[in-house]
């Protein structure tokens, strides 16, 4: 990957009362900026315009089955760790048009859609977030075919990273080596520090065009002390996780134990509402829905996001394969942590967290784990009957 | 003097593993029987005074299903075991068997296997456990066209 | 180059996500419900044993349809569709002259090359014998090449055999085993009764040098490899054709998922071997 820059390790630092100049910067190049705001009770990803849209001494408290916003006592910008978007909801869109067809007389014709290619800016990436966004390039853009839609709005894409300062409370990046300092993907990085009075960014350009726009913001470069206190704020960061994850033999882990007990468990308690795998970062499934208007003459295919936890996600004629909760919840955390590595040659899992805050049962992928590593030995127990 | 069914006895994959008194027996109760096509082996009923073991040809097992006519449940051919019905009192066919192609045999004296299997207990369990495999093998195969694999929405 | 993004990516070819409109050259009624329809492909259009396409039906929707024709003969494709559903049996009403969308082909072959030399071994339940028809005509094709080749074919009843003139046709020929069985026997019918894996110990094969070639309902195959197991023919010279729910067909929805394969792109053929672990796994 291309990531030199005129000085690999050359640290800037911009005041927070500039930071607007970035936001003017991208525009004047042509890029819709997207990022965080405060709305409706929670961090999410939207049009940002400036640096007054962003969420501005606000913080989450996040565990299972919790999210709640909170106020700061300073004004920091990107305080705060991950909320229930990724930036998949821009990079493969939740619902797109694939083509359309029209009838012509016995036969049809088919126009496909191409999504219009835009430049688009993401600012207040997470090095957990700049993992799943490689680990959906290698899904999309890595095997035989590429995913067109994907890869349009892959290109043109500014990355603005954030090393957190914050370490969520499910986060669990470090025991993922995704974080929490970003190490590659980005054009430009920063480093958020609020401390007695001072409000500045510690920057890292990426990439060429990263200092490109860097040269166009007020700016200088940082001290040795002020690149060494932004370090040890994400060193901090890093000694805060709130989860934790064992994952030394994790996929031959899983491969042996199919039929653990701890499967039934926690079927008990799984909805299969499928909020894990929307806020997820990295799950990719989709379905296509072909439709028809009234008069027969006009069709539509569409693609939209769609879960390994629906009952008929795995329907071939006449049933489910995987009918029971059990299996469905198997299906998705041996995918994520298992079969992911022998399909893409990763974990499907970056440690953001999100499953574990999103789902309203508060099952913790990470406590899963630990159950089956540390019962395995045990042996199984008598089987119980299958919740469907 | 050898019997000349010995070899074939003694070659087959059903009766290997049995000591040499006991193929000679059985040999003693066995004779090559030839059935043309469409002769009936046995009717439902029947005393099962002999049992078959096919070399050749093909042998259905039926039911007569009174407005259904006589049904093919299944068929066995060579290198199969015709018959189990003699192992188990009352000793009488359960269904029917016709030949649906010409077909040679060896037939089984039945009684005289029975009697000589309480005799000697060594011959009768070796005997049950090769036609306890044969009846498993039945039976799980008669459970797969139960299921009806093929049907819609199988 | 975007940040980020790998510069060898996109150097593959887009996904061929858009059907292609092609008109049915001819419908053919094979049973009760079962049809074979030949569409014109576009031009350059070529497939291998054991290929599937997508078949679109205007505002309906699509399905997986194995390729049932001969590789050789590309002037038409051949489908053999089953009606089970809302989209095949809506298949049913189409006719020559009508359009469908087709867009392929996908999926893993049969393996002809490892079979040379090898007695063939061909084992197919109802619907099943329609992917491996593409094999057995190959086969046929360069007869010289393999050693014995022995078809097992069960259906449900007489009536549901699939492809009966062929493989009459088929049966003629002194260089090729042909058994049919059926699962419910009728008055008119004199051949084997009784599921297919009962031919199996009976197949004329070595075993030693066999490679089994096997495609039907999953239970079937799950039974079919038992008997072969017993048989003494190592799992690394089965091969299976797995099915799944598929609705992109190129390995990005996720639906056709089964252990770590894709069915879609790393099957649905399947060397037996590399699927040992999760094949007849509950659920899997």
């Amino acid at each position: 990957m291309d990531n030199t820059s005129p000085q690999p390790n050359q640290r800037d630092l911009l005041e927070v009362a500039d930071f607007d100049q970035l936001f003017r910067a991208l525009t004047s190049r042509g890029y819709e900026i997207f990022g965080p705001v405060a709305r409706d009770g929670a961090i999410v990803y939207d049009r940002v315009a400036s640096a007054s849209d962003l969420p501005s001494g606000w913080t989450d408290e996040q565990n299972g089955g919790q999210y709640r916003l909170k106020r700061r006592e300073d004004a920091a910008l990107f305080g705060y760790a991950v909320g229930p978007h990724s930036w998949k909801k821009f990079l493969f869109p939740p619902v797109r048009r694939l083509w359309e067809a029209k009838r012509e007389g016995n036969s049809f014709r088919i126009f496909a859609d191409s999504p219009a290619p835009a430049k688009r800016a993401f600012l207040g990436v997470r090095s957990c977030e700049l993992h799943a966004i490689a680990v959906q390039d290698k899904v999309f853009l890595g095997g035989a075919y590429i995913e067109p839609g994907y890869k349009t709005h892959r290109e043109n894409l500014f990355v603005v990273a954030v090393n957190c300062s914050v370490a969520g409370g499910t986060c669990f990046c470090v025991s993922m080596n995704t974080g929490p300092q970003a190490t590659f993907g980005y054009d430009l990085a920063l480093t958020e520090v609020v401390s007695g009075g001072r409000h500045h960014f510690v920057m890292h350009a990426g990439t060429p065009l990263g200092a490109e726009v860097l040269r166009e913001v007020r700016h200088r470069g940082a001290t040795d002390g002020e690149t060494r206190e932004a370090d040890e704020i994400v060193a901090r960061t890093a000694q805060h996780m709130g989860r934790q994850m064992d994952t030394s033999g994790i996929k031959e882990l899983l491969y042996r134990n199919y039929e653990h007990p701890r499967w039934q468990d926690v079927a008990a308690r799984c909805l299969t509402c499928a909020n894990c795998t929307m806020v997820c970062p990295t799950c990719f499934c989709a379905t296509v829905e072909d439709v028809t208007d009234l008069s027969g003459e006009h069709a539509e295919r569409w693609l939209k996001w769609d879960s390994c936890f629906t009952k008929d996600f795995s329907y071939i004629h006449g049933g489910s394969i995987r009918a029971t909760t059990k299996s469905r919840y198997r299906q998705w955390m041996t995918h994520k942590l298992a079969t992911w590595i022998d399909q893409f040659g990763s974990s499907g899992c970056v440690g953001c967290g999100r499953c574990i805050t999103w789902c309203p049962v508060a099952i913790d992928i990470t406590e899963e784990v630990r159950a089956i590593r540390d019962t395995e030995a045990a042996g199984p127990r008598a089987s119980k009957a299958e919740q469907v | 003097m050898i019997d000349p069914l010995e070899p074939i006895i003694e070659k087959h994959v059903f009766f290997q593993g049995l000591e040499k008194r006991h193929i000679q027996f059985i040999a003693g109760c066995a004779k090559n029987v030839v059935f043309a096509e469409g002769a009936v082996v046995f009717h439902e009923g029947d005393p099962a005074d002999l049992f078959y073991f096919v070399r050749e040809g093909l042998v259905a097992i039926e039911l007569l299903v009174p407005h259904r006519g006589f049904t093919t449940l299944q068929t066995v051919g060579a290198g199969d075991v015709l018959g189990w019905s003699w192992l188990l009192p009352p000793y009488r066919w359960r269904f029917g068997a016709r030949t649906t192609q010409p077909t040679r045999a060896l037939a089984f004296d039945a009684k005289c296997l029975r009697a000589k299997c309480e005799d000697d207990h060594d011959l009768g369990y070796e005997l049950y456990k090769r036609f306890s495999r044969v009846i498993a093998e039945r039976l799980e195969a008669t459970r797969l066209q139960l299921l009806d694999l093929y049907g819609v929405g199988a | 180059m975007a940040s980020g993004l790998d510069s060898r990516a996109g150097a593959a070819p887009p996904a061929p996500v858009v059907p292609v409109a092609v008109p049915i050259e001819r419908v053919r009624k094979d049973t009760h419900d079962t049809f074979t329809l030949d569409l014109v492909p576009p031009a350059g259009f070529s497939f291998v044993p054991g290929q599937f396409n997508m078949l679109y039906l205007f505002g309906a929707g699509e399905v997986p349809i194995s390729i049932s024709g001969d590789p050789a003969e590309t002037s038409t494709i051949q489908h053999t569709i089953r009606a089970v559903g809302t989209v095949t049996s809506a298949l049913t009403r189409l006719k020559k002259g009508d359009t469908i969308g087709m867009r392929g082909p996908f999926g893993s072959p049969w393996p002809l090359a490892e079979a040379a030399g090898k007695d063939c071994l061909i084992v197919g339940g109802a619907i099943g014998l329609a992917p491996l028809r593409p094999v057995i005509y190959r086969i046929l094709a360069e007869r010289e090449k393999y050693r014995r080749v022995v078809i097992l074919y069960g259906s449900r009843t007489h009536e549901d055999i699939l492809y009966a003139r062929e493989l009459e046709h088929w049966r003629g020929k002194f260089d090729l085993d042909i058994q049919l069985t059926i699962d419910y026997g009728g008055p008119l019918w004199r051949g084997n009764v009784g599921v297919v894996t009962t031919l199996i110990a009976r197949a004329p094969i070595d075993p030693a040098n066999t490679i089994a070639l096997v495609c039907g309902p999953e239970v079937m195959m799950r039974f079919t490899w038992m008997e072969l197991q017993s048989s003494g023919i190592p799992p690394e010279r089965v091969y299976l054709s797995m099915e799944r729910n598929m609705k992109c067909a190129v390995g990005f929805c996720g639906h056709c998922q089964f252990g770590p394969t894709f069915v879609c792109k790393d099957g649905p053929v399947f060397r037996l071997d590399r699927i040992a672990a999760i094949f007849g796994k509950p659920e899997i």
